[in-house]
């Protein structure tokens, strides 16, 4: 996405508007030293570059999430990082079939972290109960313990289903970003 | 190996006739009931004596029979690295009489009875932390009896007024329903696919 003024939405990657508008930009950037930009924009396009993920991994689904950061669909490249502590990161993965007994470990730990934080339910078990929906010892999607903005379906969803998801968050934040007053 | 493991019963009834009741060889499989008041003695039996040598106890489980007056099964499964050889030893109890714990032959027995403990609720005297192992924290009834609903009776959801993870009744917004009525568990009364191929006929009705 990157800092941009909002005419630059539906410019077409490699046409020679497209060519165009950064010459302008870069032009504009030599010749001034600055860029002008809302400050709106800005703070969308550090949030969704920076997303520190904590993880959560639960049960099967935690394999898909490795494999989403790991070199074949690289995470990192989104600025989509792994965080061993709530305190550092913006999302949460829940990656797995939530329990009644991990179910205040998990909003103890959602409590942690920093707003704003995302949730992102991840596979069938997160999403609703999934396999388990009719257990004595499994939460009915973990939405009931904690907000959630994503539901990655799948049982277990792939890494591609879990970057797409990714995908939509940053989108979801684009479209929601405003700065509370 | 039916022979062998025919061999190793009668060994085992020979020595122990006072506190086994039985055994029977099936699947390839040696099984040995025993009064449950016996138990220690029993396996103290299988882990020294030099034709068994079952030194490692790899599982201890519960069975719910509910329609028998002793209704639980204690069922402990022995291996033996040396002899290359097992065993199941059986022994019944009911929700009331404590089988004795054999923590002193076998350390792992510890939590495997604090599990039988935990899913059927068997008791087990001398074992000196008999606590739940799996189930939720506070959890009430044992979860593999059969007369526990496949739901339980409790669900959690996060409360925005108490601020914390509350525990409410099950209600769910549809009952389970089970419309898979051909399901071989429930006594299919078809050939099932490929089974033809093997000479398979139609179930006795």
């Amino acid at each position: 996405m990157g800092v941009m003024p909002s005419n630059a939405a539906g410019l077409v990657p490699g046409a020679p508007a497209d060519a165009q508008y950064f010459k302008a930009i870069s032009d504009e950037l030599g010749d001034k030293g600055f860029l002008v930009t809302q400050l709106d924009d800005l703070i969308a396009w550090a949030r969704t570059g920076s997303l520190w993920w904590m993880t959560f991994g639960l049960a099967c689904c935690a394999v898909e999430m490795m494999q989403a950061s790991m070199p074949r669909y690289d995470l990192e490249r989104f600025g989509f990082a792994p965080r061993g502590s709530p305190r550092q990161s913006d999302v949460m993965i829940v990656a797995g079939t939530l329990t009644n007994k991990m179910a205040p470990a998990l909003r103890k730990v959602y409590d942690q972290m920093s707003e704003p934080r995302y949730v992102i339910s991840m596979g069938s078990c997160a999403n609703g109960g999934g396999y388990y929906h009719y257990s004595y010892a499994v939460v009915r999607g973990c939405d009931r313990i904690v907000p959630v903005d994503v539901y990655v379906p799948g049982c277990p969803p792939t890494a591609e289903a879990l970057v797409y998801g990714v995908m939509q968050l940053q989108r979801k934040i684009r479209r929601t970003c405003s700065i509370v007053r | 190996m039916d022979e062998a493991l025919q061999e190793l019963g009668a060994h085992i009834a020979g020595n122990l006739a006072a506190d086994i009741s039985g055994y029977q060889v099936a699947y390839g499989e040696l099984t040995v009931t025993a009064r449950a008041e016996a138990i220690g003695r029993v396996l103290t039996f299988l882990r020294d004596d030099s034709n068994c040598k079952f030194t490692q106890l790899s599982d201890l489980c519960g069975a719910d029979y509910p329609e028998r007056e002793k209704r639980f099964d204690v069922v402990y499964h022995l291996l033996s690295p040396q002899l290359n050889q097992r065993v199941r030893v059986k022994v019944e109890t009911d929700a009331d009489t404590p089988v004795p714990s054999v923590i002193k032959l076998f350390s792992s027995a510890g939590w495997y009875e604090r599990e039988a403990w935990d899913m059927y609720g068997i008791l087990f005297s001398g074992n000196p932390d008999l606590r739940r192992l799996l189930t939720d924290y506070g959890f009430e009834g044992f979860p593999l009896r059969k007369d526990f609903p496949l739901t339980g009776y409790v669900e959690v959801r996060y409360s925005e007024e108490e601020k914390r993870v509350v525990y409410e009744p099950v209600k769910l917004p549809q009952d389970f329903r089970t419309f898979d009525f051909m399901s071989p568990w429930e006594g299919a009364q078809y050939i099932l696919p490929g089974d033809e191929k093997a000479g398979g006929k139609e179930p006795v009705k």
